[in-house]
């Protein structure tokens, strides 16, 4: 029984994971239909900037509480920055281009990435500091989940609530909402559709920091590759949630995260990533909107 | 040639740019020895590079708006580029062909046997480009697993090698077969699916392939790979290695020959017209009564077979496969040929692929940033030059008054 609730709480830590992930995807893909590839990428380079300034600052002895702060902020500043630029360079001149264009664009930037923080860090795999500490009052189900994982859990739902709240009730998410459902409609009442595609960008991409941040603290360790294979899984969530819904994004990546956890702990660990791509190729083939997502007509 | 506006705002866009690359470019830790290295004249790079490159990219972009609307108009009359009217006129046509095939017949015996090595990967990859070609760029499917068809290739030849002793000539059509078996098998269930998401999928499955290989040992002997794969047989005579190098190289000529010829002909087929109408259109095309799945399928299996050929080449010219050979990065590499070349342009591809894989080799001081430049040459494409190098000629017809 306690096996299967470790394996139930991993599960939902890695839920938790792709949904910061699979957030960016879904908002992006929900606003402009762009599958934005590099966004795995952005993870990363959220992993790999908190895992700078946190050791910086380590080194220089300043208190866990800072560190923490400021290694979260910076990893949501710096690929919130990153987001808004590619978004500037890679995707904004191909708007109306054909389907095609965008998503090799997409592509290129994420090889573009992976190679330059290759460059400029490393490639080996580096130790990411301890940022959570083991609290004292879970030591009795220590065993069951780490701190990390429920810190994981917390922040995500407190990330998810105000999400929500942002694209229920603000003018921004008012003008998310608009835009996705039409954006020449959206631009004819007033909309500046440009600055919400941005403002989707940036959103997705600190969502996306703060999983990579989070994540690097519950592994471990880091490396230029990490994005890839995160950036796969996030979309297989995304697209099991039905793309372009929110709750759908997080449902999605609940079932992916439980699915894999059960899958490693009572059949192999070393086809952990097979079991994630064939659930894809399943839901591609049998309900390719997804579970909450709706079913798209095209016309010509 | 530029305001002072365009200047500030350049130099806006450099500062912005040394914001965001700071931390990655400028800080670099030791967190084993607790040792942090300031890395300040990297910013002085990232400022005049983006500088430069910002004016560069404001050029182009300033030239691609400006040209845009006018040029689709004048471009078609009067304007062709001049490769367009070097392969449009026969006369220069022919003279291009045979002046490189006749380069291509003598070079393994001008250069050496290192310099023939490495054409023999150029070659590879021009198959590898040409048959990606048919997917990608004729009937606009991104398969981006395509490295997948290649593996199933090598490990084919290899496998059946290790177990059977079966020649290179024999496994050369089933590795293809297999190939086009998978590409079916694959392509069946998500042929319906849109375009980005065939994207995934087959991303998906090219890592699958390999983590299969990797992971089952009894089939493929894992990561170690498999080895002491033989050379193909030249009429039961033992070749040495140059001779067998020789060979090889003359094969895959051969090969690219068989190839070209091929594609040429299935593009003007009536298959190939309806591949250029799918990627056009895909509901129009289902309206002119094209039967929408088995077209792709067909593409699909077809490029696929391509991958598989020049797999089974790659097992018998290296001698020794492991799965680190089938990365991704194959895929990505293969798809910027592609697309540098001019997607559905054979010349296009048969330029890219020299350019990508060669350069790399001879400027080996730059191999480090070969997979940077790769990335950047999809973005820079798609935005300023998404026909390729050399673009596609498409079939006109122009209606004559002649009284």
């Amino acid at each position: 029984m306690d096996y299967f609730v470790e394996l139930l709480f991993s599960g939902l830590t890695r839920g938790a994971i792709y949904a910061l992930i699979a957030l960016g995807y879904t908002m992006v893909y929900g606003i402009i239909g762009l599958i934005n590839f590099a966004h795995g990428e952005i993870y990363m380079i959220g992993a790999f900037t908190s895992f700078i300034i946190a050791t910086v600052l380590s080194i220089y002895g300043f208190p866990l509480l800072a560190i923490v702060i400021l290694a979260g902020l910076a990893a949501a500043v710096w690929s919130s920055a990153y987001g808004y630029t590619i978004e500037k360079v890679a995707y904004k001149p191909l708007r109306q281009a054909p389907r095609l264009s965008p998503l090799i664009s997409a592509i290129g930037m994420s090889i573009f990435l992976q190679n330059y923080v290759l460059l400029a860090q490393t490639s080996d795999f580096l130790p990411f500091p301890t940022l959570i500490p083991d609290f004292a009052f879970m030591e009795p189900i220590a065993h069951i989940v780490s701190s990390t994982g429920i810190t994981i859990l917390i922040v995500t739902a407190i990330v998810m609530l105000l999400l929500t709240l942002l694209i229920k009730y603000t003018q921004i998410g008012k003008a998310m909402r608009a835009t996705s459902q039409d954006k020449t409609m959206a631009m004819l009442v007033g909309i500046n559709v440009n600055r919400v595609i941005s403002v989707t960008f940036v959103i997705g991409s600190g969502l996306a920091a703060i999983g990579g941040m989070l994540i690097a603290a519950h592994i471990g360790q880091i490396n230029f590759y990490i994005g890839f294979i995160a950036g796969i899984k996030a979309f297989t969530a995304a697209v099991l949630g039905g793309i372009g819904s929110v709750p759908g994004a997080v449902l999605g990546s609940l079932i992916l995260g439980l699915t894999e956890a059960f899958a490693t702990g009572y059949i192999s660990s070393d086809y952990e990533d097979v079991f994630a791509f064939s659930l894809l190729v399943f839901i591609l083939i049998f309900k390719p909107s997804g579970i909450l997502g709706k079913d798209e007509t095209k016309k010509v | 040639m530029f305001s002072r506006k365009e200047l500030q705002r350049c130099l806006l866009i450099s500062l912005w740019f040394v914001f965001l690359t700071f931390p990655i470019m400028v800080i670099k830790v030791d967190p084993f020895e607790r040792l942090v290295y300031w890395r300040w004249e990297n910013m002085l790079y990232v400022a005049v590079g983006s500088f430069f490159l910002s004016l560069i990219f404001r050029m182009l972009l300033r030239k691609n708006e400006g040209g845009g609307a006018e040029a689709l108009g004048a471009d078609s009359l009067e304007k062709t580029p001049i490769v367009t009217q070097i392969l449009e006129t026969p006369k220069y046509r022919n003279t291009l062909i045979l002046s490189v095939l006749a380069v291509a017949l003598v070079f393994p015996h001008i250069f050496s046997t290192y310099q023939t090595n490495i054409m023999i990967t150029a070659l590879m990859y021009v198959v590898l480009g040409l048959g990606l070609n048919i997917v990608v760029g004729l009937a606009g499917l991104l398969d981006l697993g395509f490295v997948a068809f290649y593996a199933v290739g090598a490990y084919s030849y290899a496998l059946l090698h290790l177990h059977f002793d079966i020649g290179f000539w024999i496994a050369l059509p089933i590795g293809g077969f297999l190939a086009a078996m998978f590409g079916i098998v694959l392509g069946f269930p998500v042929l319906r699916l849109r375009g980005d998401y065939l994207a995934i999928v087959t991303l998906g499955f090219g890592e699958i392939i390999r983590l299969v290989l990797e992971n089952w040992g009894e089939f493929s002997q894992g990561p170690s790979g498999i080895s002491s794969i033989a050379r193909p047989g030249f009429f039961g005579i033992e070749l040495s290695l140059n001779s067998a190098i020789i060979y090889i190289y003359y094969l895959m000529i051969i090969a690219i020959i068989i190839t070209i010829f091929v594609v040429n002909r299935l593009q003007d087929s009536r298959l190939g017209r309806a591949w250029i109408a799918l990627r056009e259109d895909e509901i129009a095309c289902q309206a002119m009564g094209i039967d929408k799945r088995k077209t792709k399928l067909v593409a699909f299996s077809l490029g696929a077979f391509w991958a598989g050929i020049v797999g089974v080449v790659f097992a018998a010219k290296t001698t020794f496969i492991n799965p680190a050979s089938f990365t991704f990065l194959e895929s990505a590499i293969i798809l910027s040929i592609v697309v540098l070349g001019g997607m559905g342009s054979i010349v296009g591809v048969i330029v890219g692929a020299f350019i990508l894989i060669l350069m790399p080799e001879y400027l080996r001081a730059l191999s480090e940033y070969r997979m940077l430049a790769f990335g950047a040459v999809l973005v820079m494409m798609m935005v300023f030059r998404p026909q390729g190098m050399i673009a596609a000629i498409r079939k006109t017809y122009t209606f004559k008054k002649d009284d």
